[in-house]
């Protein structure tokens, strides 16, 4: 089974701010405004916050990677999401 | 006279002492011809059980490296990493510039290992003279042409994304991963990038074996290893040393005087180890590990107890701030601002230097730049704060830093 995650490419990020509005439950900014991004999967009810802010990125920098999550992980998510 | 057992030099033995670069004559002379009666599998497979790492830095197992790159659909391309953007290292100037025939004979070799037709050794201005020379004497050499390339030399040049941007035709900068190299290279192929010094082994491993490579070294860390050693020593320079042996005798050899109050291990991405914990320590990673340090670059600092840590630091971060590739928020923001508040620490400005502010910032900066630089840069600063923290308090507290001001940790 796969998950997904949320994932910035530094290179293009310029600060705009807005996915930490749309998904402050992942993103965070620091002090120059740059997103912290939590790369913990993200469940299924913030699914649709997460796309829009991949959406809202003018920069195209943010990304929701589906990845195949290590046997210890998925058993944390499983146990978060029950 | 040292008392001290050297251990068995493999790259560095019996090289001319005129100091000229051995030519390939007295090249073929010492190690003999290549093995090309290996067929590439068999090559790998010597690789694998000879446990050699990469010794650029990371350390990762070479055989997995090799073996990334065959799958593929794709002929693969070798990249000889001789770029060497570390300031306190010189173990893969010194190596190109005086044995760059085992080099090209490891890119070679290489090449033949994983189907690579294509060869390029990168290196910067300073040694490619060496380079040029050497490859001139083997132009065609078991069906292949190995090609020179001048790569900028800046500290993010030899990150190996940057490098194979560059071979690219773009700027020597990092790139966002995935795709990694092995998946998207040079010309778009699976590409390997293998630090020189590896290559030097793999050329000797593939002559003389894996248990002959392992006959140095400890079982998880065989083999030995370029060091550059510089600062309060006696004899600067590269030394060829077995993994795990002890410190103190790295130290002795290089003429250092046992009055140093820390050494910084690893290069400009390692960390600073107090003399007390080193004199103690062996010249592995999993040695090292106990007090968070590696070997990194391989490169050694012994820092006097006449100089300051705190300044030294600053010095450093400063100038791996400068050395930023400029593409990625948190390491363009977070370096300056961390190398500006050890700057408030050493010069003792008027505003009260905030070593809270400095440490949150330590621990933001990581894991979010597209290359390494960030991290390396912050964990070397983070280990200064640790090590000097009695210096921290000293310049925190206004009172007198004990150093002198002429600067042991060199930027160019």
């Amino acid at each position: 089974m796969s998950e997904l995650v949320l994932r910035v490419n530094p290179i293009l990020c310029d600060a705009h701010g807005l996915c930490a509005e749309l998904v402050p439950e992942r993103i965070e900014l620091d002090e120059w405004g740059y997103p912290i991004v939590d790369a913990t999967p993200v469940p299924r009810a913030l699914e649709p916050h997460a796309r829009r802010a991949v959406a809202a990125c003018p920069l195209l920098a943010l990304r929701l990677d589906r990845v195949t999550p290590l046997p210890l992980r998925e058993r944390a998510t499983g146990a978060r999401r029950s | 006279m040292s008392a001290v057992d050297v251990a068995p030099a493999r790259l560095l033995d019996g090289l001319r002492s005129d100091g000229r670069p051995v030519s390939l004559a007295e090249h073929l002379d010492r190690y003999g011809r290549l093995p090309l009666e290996l067929r590439p599998e068999e090559l790998r497979e010597r690789v694998a059980e000879s446990g050699l790492t990469g010794r650029g830095g990371a350390a990762f197992p070479t055989a997995t490296k090799l073996e990334s790159v065959v799958r593929g659909r794709t002929r693969p391309v070798v990249v000889a990493n001789g770029t060497e953007g570390e300031p306190p290292s010189g173990k893969d100037k010194v190596l190109l510039a005086y044995a760059p025939h085992l080099v090209v004979d490891g890119a070679l070799l290489a090449a033949r290992a994983v189907g690579a037709k294509k060869i390029v050794l990168a290196t910067t201005s300073t040694v490619h003279a060496h380079v040029v020379r050497a490859l001139a004497e083997r132009r065609r050499e078991a069906g292949l042409a190995v090609r020179s390339a001048v790569v900028p030399d800046r500290f993010v040049s030899g990150e190996e994304t940057a490098l194979v941007q560059f071979l690219n035709g773009g700027p020597a900068l990092p790139t966002f991963t995935p795709p990694r190299p092995y998946e998207r290279g040079v010309d778009g192929a699976p590409t390997v990038v293998l630090n020189v010094e590896t290559l030097a082994h793999l050329a000797l491993v593939a002559r003389f074996g894996a248990a002959w490579f392992r006959s140095a070294g400890t079982p998880d860390e065989p083999g030995t290893a370029l060091v550059t050693v510089s600062g309060a020593v006696r004899d600067p320079g590269v030394y060829e040393v077995e993994l795990g042996s002890p410190f103190a005798e790295l130290v002795e050899q290089a003429g250092g005087d046992g009055r140093a109050q820390a050494y910084l291990v690893g290069g400009f991405f390692g960390t600073w180890l107090a003399a007390s914990d080193a004199n103690g320590a062996l010249l592995s990673n999993a040695d090292l590990g106990r007090f968070g340090a590696s070997l990194g670059a391989r490169a050694i600092v012994a820092l006097p107890a006449d100089a300051c840590g705190v300044v030294e630091t600053a010095r450093v971060a400063q100038y791996l701030a400068e050395q930023s590739a400029g593409q990625c928020g948190p390491c363009v923001h977070g370096l300056a601002a961390v190398a500006q508040s050890l700057e408030e620490l050493v010069r003792r400005s008027r505003r009260t230097p905030d070593v809270g502010l400095l440490r949150r910032r330590l621990a933001q900066v990581a894991n979010r730049g597209a290359c390494r630089h960030p991290d390396g840069a912050v964990a070397l600063v983070a280990s200064g704060l640790r090590v000097f923290s009695d210096e921290v308090d000293r310049h925190l507290h206004g009172r007198r830093c004990t150093g002198h001001g002429r600067p042991v940790v060199r930027v160019p």
